[in-house]
């Protein structure tokens, strides 16, 4: 099948190819329709220079010099203006992810009282460990006692005005006393967020240094804090997670099944949803009205969780959510919050898909709203999955296209799964990174963005990091591309350098590690923490690089700029919205060496940004004497 | 013959944006795109010019290359012409830089190149099928037609709001 130029530039992904060749044929808009008609992108907003925070504006800054205004009304310059938007937008970011700490804090909270509607305490070794971060006694208690002291232990956190946030102090020594020095050690999560509100309201805080390192403060809280919550507590509720095979893009949807897509970000709902389509009144159900069973399948970090749990298929990325729709074969997409499209429920309206929304804080227009509540969750997911089934019987044949596209991925590796199939101690690790069988870590993460072509920049920095024997780890939409990329599979090791795939080979695993969902980086930064701990140095002392090749969301400002607060050299694959400011870019892509031992890069060609993180670890090498 | 393009301008669909504005400049820079444009010397220079009216009137404008253009006239050093498209051109190299051209100009659309100086205005972009400011334009205030198609698009709605108005 010949695609047009027009199609083919779009996606690296054959399946996404087959999907918009549909859409076009059917006249359905989508995302990369919406972006072409959005050009040119307003300049100010690229540059970072457009200012809202008060009503004497909206201000713009002329980028050129003799032209135009150059402060805004109350007279803030171009850098004061670019600090306030990123760090704003790293508030929104760190406020996504930690909220969704906060419902699995929730969560937790609920099951050890006895009130969660299905929810158990799976991993109970993960819940004493982490209580003895906390200093709970364990000993002769219940796990739901101790569950009750950790849960409100880590509520807690969110609301603290003082001290520390517990699960910072994984961190090196070296790297928590830099951040005490900085002033940068968050006090608690939402304190932070708050206080970057505060300090870009008109007339607060007006050093561009000051707000940036503000927005690291509560980048940190983010990171090691709301995120880490988010993934360990998850673990305790649902398991950490263990290698699973499963398969990725969109062939895995059945012709002959009633589909249910999950969407969004929390593994609350999607849990539910997983053991109710389990219900063998549902599945009867399905079989009555002429299907086969019922195939429930992920998109987005929701997707995440749940394939690294159960080995449940995941359907692609952020940007096939709309594609999946297009196959006319999904009985329902189903949403929580985060990186949901408001145009799948016009969409869903073309088919005969029912688009669900379930969280109080996230509705859509176009959608059904069936509230969830974690009371209620087992029954709430039954009705859900059962509307699901319903639907099946309104699907119509000829408006089915499912490509056949899937490939196979080993997915699963928490920190616990790598340590394990290190055979119980991280050393194998640390003796392949000394002997430069593995030149260092990559972490590369982050979205999809139409203004790149859709996976590319993912599949081919990775590509190139794996030849050069640097270990993947990975998570989010990343993760998502290179398991449908066939690289999350012990056989990818041929496409390794000799060192990493010798590796690879005898631990039976893939070069590029599937870690989870986009809190999930927390396991990455554990995973780097523990590394430093048992060489005895800094973070930034690692040869470790992080990526975000097509990243776009809030989130991912939040994300990058912990990981830079980490230690970590960063590159991003689009630029930031910052470039209007001199002061901020150099502080960011040079200064921050001085201050955090790490800085951004900014590289849209992905060999280029994978020759960047390379080099960087070559002098990381080189400094440790290995 | 055929008609040759203008860039005309809704007045009613201007928001202030500034887009234009930006569009030109990068434009008419070396690099071409935003984000080299910013760090050049000489700074790019925009074109187009969105004025302010009281209480709430956002004008853009930008060289009309009138037919009888006065500025072609009246400059003393011969540097202004019209090309075979029919654009008003100031050959830089002619241009002595007395702003006779500012003066006559009756909208106040031609500025001063400080490091060059030297007149500039709107060379309607001559790499571009559509002048940058027009694509840039995210409400369609800058339009880039012939005078007869927009004069016929005038024509059509103005005569669909008549019918309207008639037949209630």
């Amino acid at each position: 099948m010949a695609y047009t130029d027009k199609i083919l530039e779009k996606s690296i992904d054959p399946s996404v190819h087959k999907m918009l060749e549909r859409a076009e044929k059917l006249n359905l808009e989508t995302v990369w329709d919406r972006y072409e008609a959005m050009l040119p992108e307003c300049g100010f907003g690229e540059l970072g220079v457009c200012c809202r925070n008060c009503n004497m504006g909206p201000c713009r800054i002329s980028p050129f010099d003799d032209q135009g205004p150059k402060k805004g009304v109350c007279g803030a310059t171009a850098d004061i203006i670019v600090a306030r938007n990123l760090i704003r937008m790293i508030a929104g970011g760190a406020a996504a992810h930690s909220d969704h700490g906060r419902d699995l804090a929730h969560t937790l909270l609920l099951t050890a009282e006895g009130k969660g509607g299905g929810y158990e305490i799976k991993d109970e070794e993960k819940l004493k460990a982490l209580a003895g971060e906390y200093s709970i006694e364990t000993q002769g208690r219940t796990k739901e006692q101790i569950a009750l002291d950790l849960a409100r232990a880590v509520y807690g956190e969110f609301g603290k005005q003082e001290g520390f946030v517990q699960f910072t102090r994984r961190a090196p020594e070296k790297r928590v006393a830099l951040w005490k020095s900085l002033g940068i050690d968050p006090r608690g999560i939402d304190r932070e967020i708050v206080e970057i509100m505060h300090r870009t309201h008109i007339g607060v805080d007006n050093d561009p240094v000051n707000l940036i390192l503000q927005g690291l403060k509560a980048s940190i809280a983010d990171g090691w804090g709301g995120s880490t919550i988010a993934t360990e507590l998850s673990d305790v509720l649902f398991g950490t997670p263990m290698p699973v095979r499963s398969q990725s893009n969109l062939g895995v949807l059945k012709q002959d099944h009633v589909n249910i897509i999950v969407h969004g970000h929390e593994p609350v709902l999607s849990e539910m949803i997983v053991a109710a389509s389990n219900d063998p009144e549902l599945v009867g159900l399905a079989e009555k009205l002429g299907a086969k069973g019922i195939n429930v399948a992920g998109i987005c970090c929701t997707g995440n969780e749940i394939i690294m749990r159960h080995g449940i298929p995941i359907v692609g990325n952020f940007l096939q959510q709309e594609l999946a729709v297009i196959t006319g074969a999904v009985e329902a997409m189903i949403v929580d919050v985060q990186c949901i499209m408001p145009s799948l429920g016009p969409l869903s309206e073309c088919f005969h898909t029912k688009f669900i929304s379930t969280s109080p804080k996230a509705k859509f227009p176009g959608a059904i709203h069936m509230e969830f509540s974690e009371e209620k969750a087992f029954d709430i997911a039954r009705q859900i999955v059962q509307a699901a089934v319903e639907n099946y019987s309104l699907r119509i044949p000829e408006k089915v296209l499912i490509p056949e596209d899937k490939t196979e991925c080993m997915v699963g590796f928490s920190a616990e799964a790598i340590v394990k199939a290190l055979g119980g101690t991280l050393d194998p690790l640390l003796n392949a990174i000394k002997s430069g069988d593995i030149k260092g870590i990559a972490g590369v993460v982050g979205c999809n963005n139409p203004k790149i072509k859709h996976d590319h920049g993912h599949v081919v920095l990775v590509r190139e990091l794996i030849k050069n024997n640097v270990l993947v780890t990975t998570t989010g939409c990343n993760a998502i591309a290179c398991a449908k990329s066939g690289l999350m599979l012990p056989e990818a090791a041929d496409q390794a350098g000799d060192g990493l795939k010798g590796v690879c080979r005898t631990l039976g695993v893939p070069p590029v590690l599937h870690m989870g969902s986009c809190v999930d980086i927390s396991r990455i930064l554990t995973l780097c923490a523990s590394v430093a701990n048992a060489l005895g140095v800094d973070i930034s002392d690692l040869p470790v690089a992080g990526a975000a090749p097509e990243w776009m969301s809030e989130k991912a400002v939040s994300i990058g700029a912990y990981v830079v607060s980490s230690g970590i050299f960063t590159v991003l694959g689009t630029v930031p919205p910052v470039l209007g400011s001199k002061v901020v870019t150099e502080l960011l892509t040079r200064g921050a060496n001085e201050v955090v031992g790490a800085t951004f890069a900014v590289e849209p060609d992905p060999v280029k940004g994978a020759g960047l993180m390379i080099a960087h670890m070559d002098k990381k090498r080189q400094a440790l004497g290995i | 013959m055929s008609q040759p393009k203008e860039i005309f301008v809704k007045t009613h669909r201007c928001v202030g944006c500034l887009s234009c504005t930006i569009a030109c400049a990068v434009e008419h820079s070396k690099s071409k795109t935003l984000f080299g444009a910013i760090s050049e010397t000489p700074v790019p220079k925009s074109r187009v010019y969105v004025q302010w009216v009281e209480p709430d009137g956002k004008v853009p404008l930008v060289c009309r290359h009138c037919e009888d253009a006065p500025c072609m006239y009246a400059c003393i050093s011969g540097a202004i012409s019209r090309d075979e498209n029919g654009v008003v051109i100031t050959d830089t190299d002619k241009c002595i830089g007395c702003w006779t051209c500012v003066m006559v100009c009756p909208y106040g659309v031609i500025g001063r190149h400080l490091e060059e100086h030297k007149a500039y205005r709107c060379d309607r972009c001559p790499d571009r099928e559509i002048p940058a400011c027009v694509s840039a334009c995210p409400t369609g205030a800058l339009v880039y037609d012939t005078v007869d198609s927009f004069s016929a698009k005038v024509r059509n709605h103005v005569s669909r709001e008549l019918l309207r108005a008639e037949r209630g």
